[in-house]
């Protein structure tokens, strides 16, 4: 019985850590919609500008990728 | 909890992490560091993939390249501009390891899209051996060249006075998370990739959404195929920015 409480609990914890992906989502649709209407007003700047774009977007993904990673460790790990 | 879903028989026929179990390749006793797993070959077949790409590919050296050659070049070009762009004149000394692990990660990853392959890249322990190589490399490199300089890296000289401790306390944690982010960023994007590949691929064992599933399964090995090289770009491109860092520490 105690058992299954803790393993409810680790489950609920997984699908809760999940809604972190959802803020990363967020975050890299605002920093590549960003970039797109930047890029549109001023297009012959934005070639030079992808690396930033690609930084910028692996900085918004990494606080995701951090909550799918204590999701799976809920799930496997714990 | 992986194998109760075995056992049970009720749910997927197979589990979708049951694909980044490590095995020994040969008779199954236990792992040790010297055994030869599925990882170890599939690392290898990356090592004679590079090879065979690079070495092989431009041993003629043709002035008219053939594909080979060409594809070849456009990556070194590639990676070579990056790392211009990125650290500087001064960084290009450090070019042929970033180019070692653009290379080895972008192979890792388009061999592990192929039916019944492993990906290295899935796991963390493999990940996380890269970037702490990187963390440490350039922190030591960092401390070389600038001695204690490089501790300005954590002292925003910009910011008002009052503001600097608080954002020396941030970046000194941004800066030992770093390598906690930039491994599990190409580990956790590789494994969720091909583990919603297997969920779906569960999915196409009940025959109403069969195709439905299938349709699914190929648009997901689209998005992958890209994901794969942009997992490997952001790799590269943010360890030159650590080397950038490590280079020129001042704001």
């Amino acid at each position: 019985m105690e058992g299954d409480i803790v393993q409810m609990g680790a489950y609920i914890g997984a699908g809760l850590a999940c809604m972190g992906m959802g803020g990363a989502a967020v975050g890299v649709g605002n920093v590549a919609g960003n970039f797109l209407s930047g890029a549109l007003r001023n297009p012959s700047a934005a070639a030079g500008q992808t690396a930033t774009l690609f930084i910028g977007i692996a900085f918004a993904e990494a606080l995701g990728i951090f909550s799918f990673l204590v999701a799976l460790l809920l799930m496997f790990a714990v | 909890m992986a194998d109760e879903a075995h056992s049970e028989g009720t749910g997927l026929v197979f589990h979708p992490m049951d694909q980044f179990i490590v095995k020994p390749l040969f008779g199954d006793g236990p792992i040790h560091w010297y055994t030869i797993t599925n990882v170890t070959l599939w690392m290898a077949l990356a090592v004679v993939g590079v090879i065979l790409l690079l070495v092989m590919g431009t041993r003629r050296r043709a002035i008219v390249p053939t594909r080979t050659q060409s594809i070849a070049e456009l990556a070194y070009g590639f990676i070579y501009k990056m790392v211009e762009d990125v650290t500087g004149k001064d960084g290009l000394k450090y070019f042929p390891y970033v180019m070692t692990l653009f290379i080895f990660i972008v192979f890792a990853n388009f061999l592990g899209l192929l039916p019944m392959a492993f990906t290295p890249t899935s796991h963390i322990a493999v990940t996380a051996v890269m970037a702490m190589a990187v963390f440490l490399g350039v922190t030591i490199l960092g401390f070389v060249k600038n001695g204690a300089g490089f501790l300005g890296l954590f002292w925003v000289a910009s910011a008002p006075l009052a503001l600097r401790p608080i954002l020396a306390l941030i970046e000194v944690i941004s800066y030992f998370v770093r390598p906690v982010s930039h491994s599990i960023r190409l580990a956790g994007n590789m494994m969720a990739g091909h583990a919603v590949i297997k969920v779906f691929a569960g999915f196409a064992a009940i025959t109403a959404i069969a195709p439905l599933s299938i349709a699914a399964i190929t648009a997901m090995y689209g998005l992958e195929i890209l994901v794969s090289f942009i997992q490997a770009y952001v790799f590269t491109i943010l360890t030159c920015v650590y080397l950038k860092d490590a280079l020129h520490p001042a704001h």
